[in-house]
């Protein structure tokens, strides 16, 4: 086999850079043009304060990217759970020394950037899933205690970041974890007896909740019912996409925006802002080119050959899925508000970093396709 | 191999179904987009619109209300007031700090500022003084540049521009109460003001106008943005009144220090010429906003500055009533105007004596005489066969009891008692003695100077109808043109020789130099000759002990308990234009207060020639026939 020749560790880095999925890379240029061009709009056609910054972000996170593909998948397979007690380890630190920002434990601060560990074990986890249901047969997948060991290594990091808290974030953990269960060949019954289970924790759960998630939840069951408090983004941003309509209000045109009337339009709501200035057809087709992300994504996932990729690349497109469906449909009132950023566009180098990173072992997984790897861990070829 | 390919298999297998969950989502999301963008985006657009575009009234301009000559008596004065932007400028206390050397800010006014900066956002203009002086203001414009963030705004306040001189008739404006609210936004304006006495109160929708809007985009935080779309209103109508401006002047000036009331008016049209009641208030104040010690001395005033006397003060007509029960006696036809009577100084009836202001009496008298003299016994005696109610009748038409129906608010009706009327108020039968009472003007019997006028006007023009009014225009043109007093000439039905018999008398009390009782009244210029009747009116009642031992002197009584004075009377005789009625409260006898102000306000009206500007060729040639007069008058 011709494939197999060209598809060993041995290649070289010039090869490797010509295997790399170059039409994904402009893909996600693309979206981030976009959101480039928002952030411009955002700041009353100024590229500061916001684009220029995250233009810089973007340039050094598409190298980080790149460099990230280039690793042979096996390295990252072989250093997976390191990340992961690394990560976990970050977290715990969060927990005794973090800053705070916005009412919640969430940084670490390095001098020139403040990490933030728990945008971090969302890559970790998915490696660390990954390799261990690399390792594990379908038999063992079908046997209950097998899955003690993954079920716990969701739940110390999420039982971390829950504490922060940080609902958001524990909640992509979850069900990006749930992703890999799924596709790793969990029993569908399994899933049933822990959607039933997590159903009838849920008033226990709710005491647990703090003030402000509490009345986050309440405030999306009806958020007419205090327009001027808790409600006012929602129903502003609700307002503004409306508003928007088909073909929307222009370029720099949207009043909901530019008049302040919308929060954080450089963040969270951002989509809505792109709703308002190019209304439907703008929102849909950004959802058409993240779609064409998944779709590549997907792709690249089916082709590997090896189960460690294969799982890789299922975690990361649905971190990347859940991004985007979770802040949209938040900012279209569908769920309650969850500080969620809208991937490659909204303002902020975390979220942008993670994302990144993230595709970066993607592409790794398609450069390295073909590498085929015994549940142990060797090459098999 | 074999297990791999079958993970793999299996792995394609829920990858693919997670897929199509992932498209499931992608499409509702789109449904979503879907219902707010398409179906409801109509409702979310008039949202959108709300939430950025604030409707700001714009105030109208108040409508100015001048005299009949069309000279400024109620205008709205320009109000400088200095404003400061906290934003624009560099340091808040340090510009105030500047600006205080500039003009005096008082600690209070400065707090007041610091205050109004901290409460409103940085954008919102924060007053720091009022009402400047134009000295001040051009002082601030000179320093503009070291004052950034500090600008002069104008703004309007209505200003009287006589004061107490015109308060009863034009009212005053003030902010608006609770209870005045009618869900016009216009009236929550802050600062908006609305008439709420005298002609402001009549005319005030007309003075008002009508709003103007400005549309205006606000950012979330309040900011205005840029202005969309500006109406400018209507700003409110011109009101001329019917003063004569000049002699309201004169009067509110003669009547300084006594409570009177001095109503001139235009005995063809009911144009009122003056209208005074002193003392009077400073309505500017009211629209200033009084302080609780000023409106305590206003309430506790004996004089009752704040009532308009002219309207609202009810008075016994006294010897002014003489006219009307004369009327009534020759209409029933009890007398003739030859019939005489004895008068020895008083009358019994029923065992009661009925006294004449003169103790030892006018002997033999007619009509003429009695009127002449005021003889009070001759009255007794033609009431006594007259009866109530015919001199109730009477008095009703010649707009006594009855409400005159000027255009302004608070007017009282008085009292003219009938039968009747007693016993429905009081439930008591009437007395003959209560019709001798009545006779003389006495008794139950209240009138105000308003209706005084007017029923002198009557007799002056002959019998012609007459409703007084105090709106000439309203922007320029007739109120009311159903009630244009030049189009109605409604008699009243009086006989002519019976008018001209009392006007002729009413000569006779001021020109009669040997027995007329205001015969020291006289207006001695040829052709402003007036004529009239004094009455005295007594507020308490005389006992006999104090009769018979002689009735004490005014002066010697308490204010309260003095005589009111009064006057009613018309000029020129010839071609009678002026009538007037004058009171003054508790200010003694009629002949000796009240005519010689009704002498001095009757030349003075005449000397200006107050009704002036008419279209009427006649009313032009005899104004200069009467300045030829004066001219003549002068000369010698």
């Amino acid at each position: 086999m011709s494939r197999n020749a060209f598809n060993t560790p041995d290649l070289t880095v010039g090869q490797k850079l010509l295997h790399i999925h170059w039409l994904f890379v402009i893909l996600l240029c693309l979206t981030a043009s976009i959101g480039l061009s928002m952030l411009y709009s955002a700041a009353n056609g100024n590229l500061d304060p916001w684009a220029s910054r995250q233009f810089a972000r973007f340039c050094v996170g598409i190298i980080v990217m790149l460099a990230i593909a280039l690793i042979n998948i096996q390295i990252w397979m072989r250093y997976a759970y390191l990340f992961y007690l690394i990560t976990l380890g970050l977290l715990v630190i969060v927990e005794v020394a973090g800053n705070v920002g916005m009412g919640a434990q969430r940084w670490l601060s390095f001098g020139y950037f403040n990490l933030q560990p728990s945008e971090l074990m969302k890559i970790s986890l998915v490696l660390s899933l990954a390799r261990y249901f690399h390792g594990a047969s379908i038999d063992d997948v079908g046997r209950p205690t097998h899955l003690i060991v993954p079920l716990l290594m969701i739940a110390l990091p999420s039982a971390l970041v829950l504490r922060q808290p940080d609902l958001g974030t524990t909640l992509l953990l979850v069900m990006a974890s749930g992703a890999i269960f799924f596709t790793a060949g969990v029993r569908m019954w399994k899933f049933g007896v822990f959607f039933v289970a997590t159903i009838g924790a849920m008033p226990v759960g709710w005491q647990f909740l703090h003030e402000y998630q509490k009345l986050r939840v309440l405030t999306f069951l009806n958020p007419e019912s205090d327009p001027l408090g808790s409600g006012y983004h929602i129903i502003q941003s609700k307002i503004a996409l409306g508003s928007g309509g088909v073909f929307g209000k222009g370029f720099m045109q949207g009043t909901q925006g530019h008049l302040r009337f919308l929060p954080e339009m450089q963040t969270d709501f951002i989509f809505t802002m792109l709703a308002e200035e190019f209304g439907m057809m703008g929102g849909v087709g950004l959802l058409a080119l993240y779609g064409l992300i998944l779709v590549y994504g997907f792709a690249m996932t089916l082709r590997s050959r090896n189960q460690f990729g294969r799982l890789v690349g299922a975690g990361i497109t649905t971190t990347f899925f859940l991004y985007v469906f979770i802040n949209i449909a938040m900012v279209m009132g569908l769920i309650p508000v969850v500080g969620v950023p809208l991937p490659l566009i909204s303002y902020g180098g975390t979220a942008m970093m993670t994302l990144l990173i993230g595709f970066g072992l993607l592409l790794s997984v398609w450069v390295h396709r073909d590498i085929m790897i015994s549940r142990l861990g060797s090459n098999e070829v | 191999m074999h297990r791999d390919t079958e993970r793999h298999k299996l792995f394609t297998r829920r990858a693919l179904m997670l897929a199509g969950g992932k498209s499931v989502l992608m499409a509702a999301l789109i449904g979503r987009m879907y219902y707010l963008q398409v179906i409801e985006a109509d409702r979310y657009r008039t949202l959108a619109d709300e939430n950025r575009i604030n409707l700001r009234l714009l105030a109208p301009r108040r409508g100015r209300i001048v005299d009949r000559f069309g000279l400024p008596v109620a205008d709205n004065q320009q109000n400088y007031r200095v404003l400061l932007i906290s934003e624009n400028t560099r340091d808040t206390e340090y510009t105030l700090d500047v600006l205080a050397q500039i003009i005096s800010i008082s600690p209070a006014e400065r707090r007041r500022t610091i205050r109004g900066i901290k409460r409103n956002r940085s954008f919102v203009p924060v007053t720091i003084r009022e009402n400047l002086g134009w000295q001040e203001v051009s002082r601030i414009e000179v320093n503009a540049p070291d004052l950034p963030g500090i600008f002069i705004d104008v703004g309007q306040s209505r200003s009287y521009l006589y004061g107490a001189d015109t308060a009863h008739v034009l009212g005053y404006v003030a902010a608006v109460s609770a209870k005045e609210l009618t869900g016009d936004p216009l009236l929550e304006l802050p600062g908006f003001r609305i008439g709420k006495a005298g002609i402001e109160k009549v005319h005030d929708k007309a003075l008002r106008g009508s709003s103007g809007s400005s549309q205006v985009e606000v950012n979330a935080f309040g900011r205005v943005i840029r202005e969309l779309s500006r109406n400018e209103g209507q700003p409110g109508a011109e009101v001329a009144v019917t003063l004569d401006l000049g002699l309201q002047r004169t009067i509110s000036k003669r009547l300084e220090g006594k409570s009177a009331s001095v109503v001139v008016i235009d005995v063809r049209t009911g144009d009122i010429l003056s209208m005074v009641s002193t003392p009077g208030y400073d309505p500017n104040a009211f629209n200033r906003g009084l302080k609780t010690a000023e409106w305590k001395s206003l309430t506790s005033n004996p004089m009752s500055p704040l009532i308009n006397k002219s309207i609202a003060g009810r008075y016994p007509p006294a010897s002014t009533f003489k006219m009307v029960v004369l009327l009534a006696a020759l209409e029933k036809g009890v007398i003739t105007p030859s019939t005489k009577f004895f008068c020895n100084g008083h009358i019994e009836l029923g065992g009661s004596k009925f006294h004449c202001w003169k103790k030892h009496g006018h002997g033999t008298v007619d009509a003429k005489m009695a009127i002449t003299q005021s003889c009070d016994v001759y009255f007794y005696e033609i009431a006594k066969r007259t009866g109530i109610d015919r001199i109730s009748a009477m008095a009703n038409r010649l707009g006594l009891g009855v409400k005159t129906g000027i255009d302004l608010p608070g007017e009282k009706t008085g009292l003219i008692p009938t039968k009747k009327w007693k016993r429905g108020a009081l439930d008591l039968p009437w007395h003959q003695g209560e019709t001798l009472h009545a006779g003389i003007g006495q008794g139950y019997v209240l009138a105000t100077p308003l209706q005084l006028a007017v029923m002198t006007a009557h007799i002056a023009n002959g019998g012609i109808s007459i409703t007084p009014r105090l709106t000439k225009f309203v922007n320029k043109q007739v109120a009311d043109k159903k009630n244009d007093p030049a189009l109605l000439q409604k008699s009243l039905g009086i006989n002519k020789a019976h008018m001209t018999l009392v006007q002729e008398s009413m000569s006779e009390v001021v020109n009669n130099r040997v027995i007329g009782t205001a015969k020291r009244s006289r207006i001695k210029e040829l052709g402003m000759e007036m004529a009239g009747k004094t009455g005295t009116a007594q507020v308490r009642r005389i006992s006999k002990v104090e009769r018979d031992r002689g009735v004490i002197k005014n002066k010697d009584l308490p204010w309260k308990e003095r005589d009111h004075a009064l006057f009613v009377g018309f000029a020129p005789i010839h071609d009678p234009r002026y009538a007037i009625a004058v009171v003054v409260e508790h200010g003694g006898a009629g002949s000796s207060v009240a005519a010689p102000i009704a002498h001095d306000v009757l030349v003075a009206a005449q000397r200006r020639n107050s009704i002036g500007t008419s279209a009427d060729t006649n009313d032009k040639n005899q104004r200069q026939h009467s300045v030829g007069i004066n001219k003549t008058i002068e000369s010698l």
